[in-house]
């Protein structure tokens, strides 16, 4: 067994820093790379764009990323773990061989996990008595059904792990949690047992620190945010993981940004609900026994974890679709910015009013004095310039999109001083409500395929 | 004698979503002033605080192992993901808006 490994996160959402699984590979030593790419409303997207060519829905950043690495970590032998293939593993896999076959690397072994996307699965599943319905407000999914476009199965560290015993050098997994593809290596190198919760449960509270990249290592970071150096070569966080569960937090040397109690700490509760209870497919993990310690610079010991026992039950992860939102903005600067920039809004609402168009909410807000912070805002006299930004939600898309038509023409019939009407009509967008649910584990099946060109 | 401090001086925070929640994570910056942030952040001031944000309920967590306390803020982002109209959908900004939190404490601190 080895002393211990380097798991680096890679990337911690899709759209995230592009330089930053090439940095990982090549500034210092690793094991792992994990990335990181399934956000809930992803999930839809990808579906949507499966229906229209059965060869996409998957991450597409990946290929051209992947490609641009996989000598390098074939050469290291660092294994590469991520959820970026969506809804079509299978697909993001033939994209990979692809790439590798025209660089010329013989033998590669990749790995997919399949199992989880239960969409054509709902009525067979609804037949068996298991009723999908929403976790939070206890509504049976009839009440969304036709409207469904994506339903996904939360699966865990393990199948990654049997792809790992059967020599995969890339797992690629559709919803897996992202805690899962941290801890599945330190399951395989260490020989952890599935009831040893608190290492799980540790491995877990790693894999949460490294699920948003640069989150963990001086990005967002709201203590003293001035003293973390050089954020614009940020070293994107790594988990050194050790055989009896301990974790040293760090980052390559030589890169940006910085690891700190203080910075683990922000990572830690981003994002959490009750942190006595951590929910994952593979433990219950307790953040209230988390132990932190600074070891040197850049280094942030992480021990003491104590987990209890997996539930019985998978969370399932749906879309459907709820109607249409539409967003327009002007700028209005001085004088009066604030007081026009409202004025501007009533007779915007007077004219949709007059239109006889059904929304379900209308909401203004203004950019520079309280989009962010609302009725919090402190008063302000005498404002520089105002962005106005009005948003509708309607069911009804030509309502939604008549709204759009109603931005451009204040500028020429409202209050003065006002510009910033440069991207055209706002177009409708659909609105992706999640839905979660709870599934037997006995319900579902992951499939771990194996294979090498 | 009672002293007015921002929260700002003695915590940092994070925020993100969960559907139409808000999560809050406020750290101490030092470990004494853990106990301020228990006594003086109780669920009825954040509720208070956040009135015109936060709709629904507020919940909060200890996490003294962290120095911590987590909140959950029901009904705050406006519906959630993508149904939200608001600039900040996701909650980033709640941890600003919960550190602006002004309080009157007994306690002699130094910042």
């Amino acid at each position: 067994m080895r002393d211990n490994i380097r798991i680096a996160s890679g990337q911690g959402f899709w759209g995230d820093l592009l330089t930053a699984p090439y940095d990982q590979v090549t500034k210092g030593p690793i094991d792992y790379m994990m990335m990181d790419y399934l956000a809930e409303v992803t999930m839809s997207i990808m579906q949507k764009q499966k229906r229209k060519d059965p060869k996409v829905g998957y991450a597409r950043d990946l290929i051209p990323l992947i490609g641009k690495i996989l000598p390098i970590i074939v050469e290291k032998n660092i294994k590469v773990i991520t959820n970026g293939g969506g809804v079509n593993p299978g697909a993001c896999r033939d994209a990979i061989f692809q790439a590798a076959s025209k660089l010329g690397i013989k033998g590669l072994k990749i790995g997919v996990v399949l199992g989880d996307d239960i969409l054509d699965r709902l009525d067979e599943l609804s037949a068996r008595g298991i009723q999908l319905s929403n976790m939070e407000t206890s509504e049976s999914l009839s009440t969304v059904r036709d409207q469904v476009m994506s339903a996904n199965v939360y699966f865990g560290a393990w199948p990654i792990v049997e792809a790992l015993k059967q020599g995969a050098q890339i797992v690629i997994t559709g919803r897996t949690t992202d805690t899962g593809l941290t801890l599945a290596p330190m399951i395989y190198e260490f020989g952890w047992r599935r009831d040893d919760w608190d290492s799980i449960a540790a491995g877990t509270v790693a894999g949460h620190i490294l699920e948003c990249g640069g989150q963990a290592s001086g990005g967002n970071f709201s203590g003293d945010w001035r003293s973390v150096s050089d954020l614009a070569h940020i070293g994107f966080p790594i988990a050194e993981a050790y055989p009896d569960a301990q974790i040293v937090i760090t980052k390559h040397d030589n890169t940006g940004g910085l690891v700190s109690m203080q910075t683990v700490k922000e990572q830690l509760l981003y994002e959490i609900g009750d942190p006595k209870n951590y929910i994952t497919p593979d433990c219950i993990a307790d953040f209230t026994t988390i132990q932190l310690e600074e070891v040197g610079a850049n280094r942030v010991r992480v021990y003491g974890v104590k987990g209890r026992p997996a539930t019985e039950f998978y969370k399932v992860s749906m879309s459907y679709l709820d109607g249409y939102t539409a967003l327009g903005t002007l700028t209005y600067a001085w004088p009066d910015a604030l007081e026009k920039a409202r004025a501007s809004d009533q007779i915007l609402r007077t004219r949709l009013g007059d239109l006889g168009l059904q929304f379900d909410e209308i909401r203004s807000e203004f950019v520079g004095y309280n989009s962010c912070h609302g009725a919090l805002a402190d008063h302000v006299d005498d404002i520089n310039e105002v962005v106005l930004r009005v948003g509708v939600r309607g069911r009804d898309y030509d309502d939604v999109e008549r709204f759009g038509m109603e931005i451009a023409p204040l500028i020429l019939t409202g209050p003065p001083g006002v510009t910033g009407f440069a991207g055209g009509r706002p177009k409708p967008s659909e609105v992706v409500a999640y839905w979660p649910a709870l599934i037997p584990k006995s319900a579902v099946q992951p499939q771990v395929i194996v294979e090498s060109v | 004698m009672l002293v007015k401090i921002r929260l700002l001086d003695i915590a940092h925070a994070r925020s993100g979503d969960k559907g139409d929640t808000g999560n809050v994570g406020v750290i101490a910056r030092r470990p004494e002033y853990y106990p301020i942030l228990t006594k003086y952040l109780t669920i009825e001031h954040v509720k208070r605080h956040f009135a015109g944000i936060t709709l629904g309920k507020v919940e909060r967590y200890e996490l003294p192992n962290l120095w911590a306390l987590n909140f959950l803020l029901h009904e705050s982002l406006g519906g959630g993901g993508t149904k939200s109209l608001k600039n900040d959908a996701q909650g980033k900004t709640l941890s600003g808006a919960m550190l602006r939190m002004e309080l009157e404490i007994e306690e002699e601190i130094t910042l």
